[in-house]
């Protein structure tokens, strides 16, 4: 059998600091097809970047960063790869775009530079005007007016819509495999963000690359997303194919999320509830299940909520909570859906 | 840019304005506090009331203040007579007037002394910036390491440790001691470039030594805190090589806001470095200015004040400019 084409197989990633250790990200387990879109969602600190930074290798120049697991990329492992293999890969192979696009861009190079200098890295051979040209194709490719003269701009002189944009056109210039995109929306306005998303589902259509969407919002994942990866303090707590995933959520955070997500046939008063209670310390996870300082059903299981840590089970619709299955789905059904 | 460049020159000039305003404004004014007067100054005190009159006419100290700061304007730009009836006495431009002790017109004085303070100057400042700034960078790329802690710790006494310090002890160990320099006495570049080379040499490294330890500090902050910008992780997520990533992206936004310090020190170097070149017994701008103190020589003072407030207007002017080349953020508003 044939390994998909990214797979991430017991990821960890710990950062040593002045305070303890960091446990970002704790035995994570996910895989994604050629040309398919895997979300991943939940809150600010849930280990999102860091697990999208550790796939990129981007860990290895922190010297305090110990990264463990295996990443599968096209039958090729990264996690034990030589710094040169990996870097061949980045920008080539796999790209990212990052959040927010102004402080992501240098400010002393034009955007038309730095598009180049991204195409050049892994094709030495190009003379700078095929490699200008190729980036002012690229520039009209994500809907930037007048390419050809916004190739001379600086970052700080485009919009930010615009810039999001070239910073797409960058990360898209090698023609990827897999894209990771880490919540390249939140920094702008909501009717640019939906432009943005649609800009990236048509490319992928085109360029026929897998996707990473990160995401603290549900609702572009219900958009994107074939699979969806919900963490919670560093670890995934549910994983399963988006469809399964907002029909029959399984795990209480998920269902917080889902409830906290913005719908359009709702007051906006009561449009958002945010999960209660306060993100884990990733330096002193709670004991047993991480989620149950905020969780309503963590008296039902005895201790075990407390005292054991549910794993994610395998499957193609995966959870991690001691609740029986069947009492989960009776949840859903009578406490949790008619309130969403 | 162009706008840019017409505000920067503008701004310069209207700065030098205010510095000459001030520097004729303390020399109108310290006279009357000290209750000295400046036409005594000139003559000695043995003179009779009727010279003393001719000097004050001559010198248009009877003349209204506008007038007089007009006049000190008129002899900066274009030159100035100074006239009492048929005794007339020619200052060419920029005319700073005449010593209190020597009688010396002030300008050529000033002059002279200009070759030993730029040679002093320039030689520490490349000196300093290729210290500072290599160190400060292999401190940042290895941070924590030992070489980090060795250069901290020497930046640390570089910046505390004050010149006639480390120039008395640098002379006593290199020229007393080991006998390696020759005691100081300054040669011109032009007399003799190679003993002008090794007269420099304890100069430059001392007054260095200060600077690029505070050099050092900043350019290892610079650097930190570029090295965690997001661009730097954009430009390695591009698969760039660390060289590159460095070499490129990360030194040419650390090392910006060096050229601002850069040029406002060497500015206010090149105006005397007046305890390197008191405790090196080298005769620049900044020993004359020393002189001049302890003589209570006004015009040589100000001429002093004037030339090393030139020279950081116009540091700022080049820094601006400077500025404006390499960050288009300034340049394009
Ligand atoms: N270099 C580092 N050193 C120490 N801790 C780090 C480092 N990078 C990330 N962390 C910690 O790891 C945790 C996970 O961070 P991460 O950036 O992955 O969160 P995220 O899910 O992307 O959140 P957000 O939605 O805010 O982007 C955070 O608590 C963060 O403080
Ligand atoms: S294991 Fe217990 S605390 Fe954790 S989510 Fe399930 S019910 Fe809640
Ligand atoms: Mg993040």
């Amino acid at each position: 059998m044939s390994r998909p084409f990214l797979e991430v197989k017991d990821l960890t990633v710990r950062f040593e600091t002045d305070d303890g250790i960091v446990q970002a990200v704790t035995e994570s387990n996910f895989s994604l097809e050629a040309g398919k879109t895997l979300g991943i969602v939940g809150e600010s600190g849930s280990g999102k970047s860091v697990t999208s930074l550790a796939i990129l290798g981007l860990h290895r120049t922190r010297s305090n960063a110990k990264v463990s697991g295996e990443i599968w990329l096209d039958d090729q492992e990264l996690v034990t790869a030589t710094n040169d293999d990996v870097r061949a890969l980045r920008g080539g192979k796999m790209a990212m775009i990052f959040q927010d696009p102004l402080s992501a861009m240098h400010p002393y190079f034009t955007v038309g530079a730095q598009i180049v200098e991204a195409y050049r890295v892994h094709h030495p051979g190009v003379n700078k005007k095929v490699a200008r040209e190729r980036a002012i194709d690229m520039l009209a490719r994500v809907g930037i007016p007048q390419p050809a003269r916004r190739f001379n701009d600086y970052a700080h002189q485009f919009s930010g819509g615009m810039r999001q944009r070239a910073m797409i056109a960058m990360a898209l210039v090698n023609d990827p495999k897999l894209l990771i995109a880490d919540e390249p929306t939140t920094a702008l306005d909501v009717t640019v963000q939906a432009q943005i998303l649609d800009l990236i589902r048509d490319l992928q259509e085109e360029f026929g690359s897998a996707v990473i969407m990160i995401t603290h919002d549900l609702g572009v994942v219900a958009e994107l997303a074939d699979d969806v990866v919900v963490m919670y303090g560093g670890k995934i707590i549910e994983r399963g194919p988006a469809v399964d995933l907002f029909q029959r959520p399984q795990h209480p955070y998920t269902w917080g999320l889902l409830g906290s997500m913005p719908r359009l046939d709702r007051d906006v008063r009561d449009r958002l509830t945010p999960v209660k209670g306060s993100p884990p310390s990733l330096i002193n996870l709670p004991s047993g299940c991480a989620f149950h300082p905020r969780c309503p059903y963590a008296g039902r299981n005895g201790d075990r909520s407390f005292t054991e840590t549910p794993v994610l089970g395998g499957g193609v619709h995966a959870v991690a909570c001691h609740l029986p299955a069947e009492e989960r789905t009776r949840l859903f059904q009578e406490e949790v859906a008619p309130n969403l | 840019m162009l706008a840019y460049l017409i505000r920067r020159l503008i701004n310069a000039v209207i700065t030098l304005l205010v510095v000459t305003l001030v520097t004729f404004g303390i020399f109108f004014m310290v006279p009357k506090i000290t209750g000295s007067d400046p036409a005594l100054l000139y003559i000695g005190k043995t003179a009779d009331a009727a010279s003393i009159e001719g000097i004050r006419v001559k010198m248009g100290l009877n003349d209204p203040v506008l007038v007089q700061y007009g006049k000190f304007l008129q002899g900066l730009v274009a030159g100035r007579d100074y006239a009492n009836g048929p005794d007339v006495t020619h200052c060419p431009a920029p005319c700073l007037g005449y010593s209190f002790k020597t009688e010396q017109e002030v300008t050529p004085l000033l002059l002279s002394d200009l070759p030993v303070t730029l040679s002093l100057a320039i030689g520490a400042a490349v000196l300093w910036l290729i210290m500072g700034v290599s160190t400060g960078v292999i401190s940042a790329l290895r941070r924590g390491s030992i070489v980090d802690r060795a250069v901290m710790t020497g930046a640390l006494a570089g910046v505390s440790l004050p010149v006639y310090f480390t120039g008395l002890l640098s002379s006593a160990i290199f020229v007393y001691w080991l006998g390696w320099l020759p005691p100081s006495n300054y040669v011109p570049f032009l007399e003799s470039p190679a003993e002008w080379f090794v007269q420099m040499l304890l100069p430059w490294i001392t007054l260095a030594f200060l600077f690029a330890a505070t050099y050092a500090r900043l350019t290892r902050a610079n650097m930190l805190e570029t090295l965690g910008e997001d661009y730097i992780r954009t430009a390695r997520a591009k698969g760039l090589g660390e060289r590159t990533v460095i070499g490129k992206h990360a030194l040419r936004s650390g090392l910006t806001p060096i050229v601002t310090i850069f040029g406002l020190d060497l500015g206010a170097l090149l105006g005397g470095a007046v305890l390197t070149e008191n405790v090196f017994n080298l005769r620049g701008l900044g020993y004359q200015a020393l002189q001049a103190i302890r003589g209570n020589d006004l015009p040589v003072i100000l001429g002093v004040t004037l030339i090393a407030a030139f020279f950081i207007v116009i540091a700022n002017l080049i820094v601006d400019l400077v500025y404006g080349v390499i960050d288009p953020r300034v340049r394009l508003g």
